[in-house]
């Protein structure tokens, strides 16, 4: 019976990551595989580089940001733990060098300079707008990107750094797109917008056209999951002292029955 | 309760209590010296799992409803500022939604297992429509609770469920409109499904308790399937039982917060993280894992029937898949409950396991998808067939021609044979 039961037991397994298996290959669509970079938020000991994210948000600003907003992300999370983390003061700093709307002591509308508790403003008044500079589709957001596509920063970067490649015989570009084995299609209205030495690096780091994909795609991995560093870090502890407790709710266990047939 | 109550209050108060609203007693009856068969295996622990992930679910669900915006404006945005802003926030929000599948995941084991061991027959009828009252509710709330977000998937999910109600001839437009307040998904309808999301988990502790209580008449069945005959086949509830499912709990946490903590969205959908757009439907809409079986089964009638059209016949065989679990207790004609002793059945059974995992492949893919040169339309059908035949063709007639293997005489002769010890050894423990 020991037998049987441990085979059922296997059977549920299998067949349980099978279905699991299933929901991702599904979603990934059968498209090009992705190219696969080492990011140091992977993994059980996975946190944000962050100098790496003060790149990417260099490249968001220089680069991105002529055309995508950044709903989601305040000036003041520049400066939160497990982030780019800068100081206040330079925090500040960047958040002035943008124009928000605001009123004046007498109630008139005037353009004040950006604030911490700012958002990223849209390089768009409105929809509407977005869609007519865009040849009627509007680009999206960029705050949740890195979750809102299957494996989010694989794709970012294989995206940013896919228009490099040939166009193969067979595939025709229509007017207006470009073509990207990584976009769903292979087109992309979304010209190419990294080439190299788009940015000037702060920190020196050359900036060639991987060096930024990967910048931007951490930081975007960052904008998507702020709070990854904390959530990881309180899994470790969590799973550690589940894994004791679960051990030590055993051993009760097996003090309690050790006197019982069962 | 069904039992001897044994209680005795032992001091001023507690006999003052007793006279007056004998609670204690009740829950002394009920979780302290219920006697439980003592050979439960730990098929039988998920009882506990799922009463802690029930508790867990409005747990979570409450502090996020302080947090949410079940406006079509701000729902979304909401979600965001409980993910970054919220304290822990993250923590609820995964958790609530990892939760959720973590749910299913140990109520299909329950089910499988009651099942299995035959837990259904008689005298557990009652105890059984409850439980699949508490299922059918369950599905219901998960589906409401996974619009909320307002992500794409959750709009789209809500559109195309809707949907199905406009197949019901005559009323179902009506109760589409009453459904979604309106003629499309809308304000309206975020509102409503709110609303229902916070209301049907009360309403499931509500029947969570009658299938306590309803089990707590004959007591838990139990692997071999024969009825407890005396004290020598049980063990109080506590500390035997409650040990043993603090452990699965602990074990069944662990599991999850794997999930939460690592891979926190694994079983979701990348699309709900894409803002709601009427405008614009994405290229495959997937529901949950959970429900892709029934969904599979939903479009896996293709054709039409008389002057039966085939998305009705479709709706009608997604309501039958869950209906007919209903009626289990009649189906099974056999006189043996445990399919450990019927050999044929329990092959049957196996089939019907990958049965439900095939579908749920279907379910997640798309209809023209080949596989082995078979398209998945074809094995969506051939499975339903084989669904509706386990319940309604192989559960009676097996149960009428099978003929089982022998039963042990009793639970604790049958402890015994498998722990090694002869038959004579007499009772312990539980004197």
């Amino acid at each position: 019976m020991k037998m049987k039961k441990a085979k059922i037991l296997t059977a549920l397994g299998l067949v349980g990551s099978l279905a699991l298996g299933t929901g991702s290959a599904l979603a990934s669509g059968g498209e090009v595989h992705l190219k696969h970079e080492h990011w140091s938020f992977d993994g059980y000991t996975g946190s944000y580089d962050q100098a790496a994210l003060r790149r990417g948000l260099q490249v968001y600003r220089d680069v991105c940001s002529a055309c995508h907003s950044l709903d989601y992300v305040a000036f003041r999370n520049l400066s939160d733990e497990g982030g780019p983390s800068f100081p206040e003061k330079m925090m500040k700093a960047i958040a002035a060098e943008y124009e928000m709307p605001g009123i004046d002591d007498e109630g008139e509308p005037i353009m004040r300079p950006g604030a911490s508790p700012d958002y990223f403003p849209s390089p768009y008044a409105n929809t509407t707008q977005a869609e007519a500079m865009n040849g009627g589709a509007m680009p999206p957001d960029l705050s949740l990107m890195a979750k809102a596509r299957r494996d989010g920063p694989n794709y970012i970067f294989s995206l940013l750094t896919g228009y490099e490649e040939e166009v193969p015989h067979d595939v025709e570009v229509l007017e207006d797109l470009n073509y990207n084995p990584y976009f769903p299609g292979g087109q992309i209205a979304m010209a190419q917008p990294l080439y190299g030495d788009d940015v000037e690096y702060a920190d020196g780091t050359e900036a060639t056209i991987e060096q930024e994909a990967r910048d931007v795609a951490h930081f975007l991995m960052w904008a998507a999951e702020p709070r990854l560093e904390e959530r990881k870090t309180g899994g470790r502890k969590a799973l550690l002292f589940l894994i004791i407790l679960s051990g030590l709710m055993f051993l009760c266990y097996r003090m309690v029955w050790s006197d019982v047939d069962h | 309760m069904a039992h001897q109550s044994n209680y005795n209050p032992s001091n001023g108060f507690t006999k003052w209590m007793d006279e007056r609203l004998p609670i204690i007693r009740l829950g002394y009856d009920s979780f302290v010296e219920f006697p439980n068969p003592r050979n439960l295996n730990y098929w039988w622990t998920f009882g506990a799992v799922l009463a802690v992930a029930l508790i867990w679910q409005i747990v979570t669900g409450i502090v996020l409803a302080m947090h949410y915006t079940p406006t079509v404006e701000g729902a979304y945005a909401s979600i965001e500022h409980i993910m970054r802003d919220v304290n822990y926030g993250w923590f609820l929000r995964y958790g609530h939604a990892n939760g959720g599948a973590m749910f299913f995941l140990a109520v299909y084991i329950h089910m499988f297992r009651g099942l299995y061991y035959g837990s259904y027959k008689a005298p557990r009828e009652v105890l059984w429509i409850l439980g699949m009252l508490i299922y059918f509710l369950m599905m219901a709330t998960g589906f409401l609770g996974y619009v909320l977000p307002w992500g794409q998937m959750s709009f789209w999910a809500a559109t195309v469920i809707t949907n199905f109600f406009d197949a019901i001839p005559w009323v179902g437009g009506s109760i589409k409109t009453l459904l979604l307040g309106g003629p499309a998904v809308a304000e309206p309808t975020l509102n409503r499904f709110y609303s229902l999301h916070y209301l049907l988990p009360f309403i499931i502790v509500g029947v969570v308790i009658l299938h306590i209580w309803a089990l707590h008449i004959p007591g838990s069945a139990n692997p071999t399937g024969i009825e407890k005959k005396g004290p020598q086949d049980t063990l109080p509830f506590h500390p035997y039982f409650t040990v043993k499912d603090l452990f699965a709990v602990a074990v069944f946490a662990t599991f999850f917060a794997w999930f939460l903590y690592f891979q926190p969205n694994a079983m979701g959908h990348p699309d709900n993280y894409i803002e709601a757009n009427p405008l614009q439907t994405p290229p495959h809409i997937v529901p949950e894992w959970y429900y892709l079986p029934f969904y599979a089964i939903l479009r896996s009638i293709t054709f039409d029937i008389f002057f039966l059209k085939a998305q009705l016949l479709g709706v009608i065989a997604m309501f039958g898949s869950i209906v007919i679990l209903f009626f289990l207790p009649w189906l099974d004609r056999s006189k043996v409950r445990s399919m450990r002793y019927r050999p044929v059945m329990r092959f049957f059974f196996i089939l019907f396991v990958l049965d439900c995992f095939i579908l749920g492949w279907v379910g997640a893919n798309s209809p023209d998808v080949t596989v082995l040169g078979i398209e998945a339309k074809n094995i969506g059908l051939f499975s339903t067939f084989y669904y509706f035949a386990f319940f309604m063709i192989i559960m009676p007639v097996v149960g009428m021609m099978e003929t089982p293997k022998p039963l042990p005489e009793g639970i604790h002769e049958s402890v015994l044979a498998r722990s090694g010890k002869g038959a004579s050894k007499h009772a312990d423990g539980d004197a």
